[in-house]
């Protein structure tokens, strides 16, 4: 399992890396697409919409199952990935590189962990 | 194999009606500029079509189909032949009554039957599968609250391990969807339901046995929670088949009730169907049941509709000829043969899971009825092979995968459920099978990965389906 350093996650398996205090890119963990299967479809927010930390503001469909997305930050969506929606299969490739929201004005964040205490989260999972 | 449009060659057809020997006319106000582009093939290449196209299929008719929540039991030949009965197939939905009254009589017996069996007090037929009838199901809910002019009731309750269809049916009527989480044995937790309640709970939607497969003992407080919130509770009937003249949904507290005939009472099911999922309820939502009811007076029969009726939700009477089906099913196995069959459901599912679980592992184990979830997360992360992977190595042994990925709670789930129709040597071979599969993944994974190889289609393209969908032929540009 991959788990970057430089970045912040969520127990609800979604990633966040800030790029100032206010701004960051939201996507899903390596463990959540490996748990997920293979993606054939994302639903993405609209630019300008308010994403709510801890509620749901979008999901992907897997070959097994329709799972939602729970937001991580509380701000308003500045970019979408327009790129996932032809391409979903990107978020298995790279979950990293593939973001799903660029999020601005964050005014809220979940409870945030670092990647070790993301990896004891997922090990927990694992039993 | 070719689409029957590619098998199509101008000019073919099928003799099935003499030549035409009055003049030919137009339509008065054509709709259509061109004719439509049928295929063209004499009935000898439509025959043969069809039956190779049954031939790259797998039925219950070809072989063992443990198909977890959908209880792939045998159809017995004579409910064909009962539907089969010019009176009952050649019938028009207009007729007039005083000619259909054998046909009456059959949605009110097959009413009569259904409802003592889940302790209801009256059934529409109109619905014409399981989430459709789920879908009417709660419009009588929601006609009841309305009728009160209870209008804050926008809540449905719907435990996590539910039917997807459950939480789809209840937004597409317009509620709101609280899920309610399972405790560690697999059932409703208690304290989360009695949270989760309130004066906004339009009502609860509940199978047990759940989709786990295990019967709640709960149930009764289940339903007492939701009625002293001012909530209904709604069975979903898709498990009916482990308790079926046992245990009544009726007397577990349930006040709406959708049946599937083409599961638990041996109709022809998937893309075989049509289906058909009734809903019965207590006697204070008969006057919202929708369509027209079929009702005896004095020795002969008639349609009704009441004033309060949610309205038609399908043409006509439903799929009638599938309850011809269910009927003859039902009064073929009588008092007696209905639970015999629920009992030896349940005891199908635990003697296949008993020759399992030394090997495989079991999500649960206690309380199980008719049907088994088995994990893989172990062989996953020891071998590689999947719960899909395993699925389709069965395939290459005649047997039709079991449900898979399914209840969502369980990782790696493969959902089992033999049903009443196989024999002790069917399930003896089944469960050889799958522990060669085990075998098979420990010492050679990777022929695992590439199963099936001995089935007309390989392994489908799943993303590519879900993607980029071919749903119509192109007719080649002329």
């Amino acid at each position: 399992m991959n788990t970057p350093a430089g970045l912040k996650y969520s127990k609800s398996h979604e990633w966040v890396q800030f790029l100032d205090d206010s701004t960051a890119f939201v996507g899903i963990t390596d463990y959540a697409q490996d748990a997920l299967g293979d993606l054939v479809f994302i639903n993405l927010p609209e630019v300008g919409d308010t994403v709510v930390s801890g509620e749901v503001f979008t999901d992907v469909e897997s070959v097994k199952a329709v799972s939602d997305v729970y937001c991580p930050v509380t701000g308003e969506v500045a970019e979408i990935n327009e790129e996932l929606l032809d391409n979903p299969a990107l978020i298995n490739e790279d979950p990293y590189g593939a973001w799903f929201v660029k999020v601005t004005g964050i005014s809220d964040t979940e409870e945030l962990l670092d990647a070790d205490a993301y990896e004891a989260v997922c090990a927990e999972e694992e039993g | 194999m070719k689409l029957i449009f590619e098998r199509s060659r101008p000019g073919l057809s099928c003799d099935l009606l003499p030549p035409c020997d009055v003049p030919k006319a137009g339509l008065f106000a054509p709709l259509r500029s061109a004719p439509p582009r049928l295929p063209e093939l004499a009935e000898v290449d439509i025959s043969r079509h069809y039956t190779a196209l049954a031939g790259q299929a797998h039925g219950v008719n070809d072989g063992f189909y443990p198909l977890g929540s959908c209880t792939m039991k045998y159809n017995p030949r004579v409910n064909e032949e009962a539907a089969a009965l010019p009176g009952f197939a050649g019938l028009h939905p207009l007729q007039p009554v005083e000619t259909v009254q054998g046909a009456l009589e059959v949605l009110c017996t097959a009413e009569r039957l259904l409802c003592e069996i889940t302790g209801m007090d009256a059934m529409s037929f109109q619905p014409a599968a399981g989430a459709h009838g789920e879908f009417t199901g709660l419009l009588l809910i929601k006609a009841y609250h309305t009728s009160r002019q209870d209008t804050v009731r926008r809540k449905i309750l719907v435990p996590d391990a539910a039917h997807g269809t459950n939480p789809a049916s209840a937004t597409m009527a317009g509620y709101d969807v609280v899920s309610v989480p399972s405790d560690e044995k697999g059932c409703v937790d208690l304290d989360a339901l009695r949270q989760a309640v309130g004066a906004d709970t339009a009502g609860l939607m509940l199978t047990n046995p759940n989709t786990v497969g295990l019967f709640d003992e709960n149930i009764l407080e289940i339903t007492r929670i939701i009625h002293e919130a001012g909530g209904l509770c709604y069975y979903d009937g898709a498990n009916l088949n482990a308790v079926m003249g046992i245990v009544r949904p009726g007397d577990m507290g349930f006040d709406v009730v959708h049946l599937n005939l083409h599961k638990t009472f041996s109709t022809p099911h998937g893309c075989g169907g049509p289906g058909s999922g009734p809903v019965g309820c207590r006697q204070f939502l008969a006057p919202f049941l929708p369509g027209d009811q079929a009702v005896e007076q004095c020795g002969s029969y008639t349609l009704e509709q009441s004033t309060a009726s949610i309205g038609r939700v399908k043409a006509f009477y439903g799929n009638f000829l599938v309850v011809v089906r269910a009927l003859a099913y039902v009064l073929a196995l009588g008092r007696e043969g209905i639970p015999e069959a629920a009992q030896n459901a349940v005891l199908n599912a635990n003697y296949l899971m008993s020759l399992l679980r030394e090997r495989y592992d079991m999500a649960f184990t206690e309380g199980v009825m008719h049907e088994f979830v088995m994990t893989l997360e172990r062989t996953k992360k020891e071998t590689g092979v999947s719960a899909m992977d395993v699925a389709k190595a069965m395939l290459d042994y005649g047997i039709h995968p079991p449900t898979m990925y399914f209840p969502l709670i369980v990782h790696e789930a493969l959902m089992v459920e033999p049903t009443e129709t196989e024999s002790r040597a069917t399930l003896d071979e089944a469960a050889r099978i799958l522990l060669e599969i085990l075998d098979k993944a420990e010492h050679d994974p990777e022929a695992l990965h590439r199963a099936p190889e001995r089935t007309p289609v390989g392994r489908p393209d799943e993303v590519g389906a879900a993607r980029s969908p071919k749903l119509r032929y192109a007719f080649p540009v002329v």
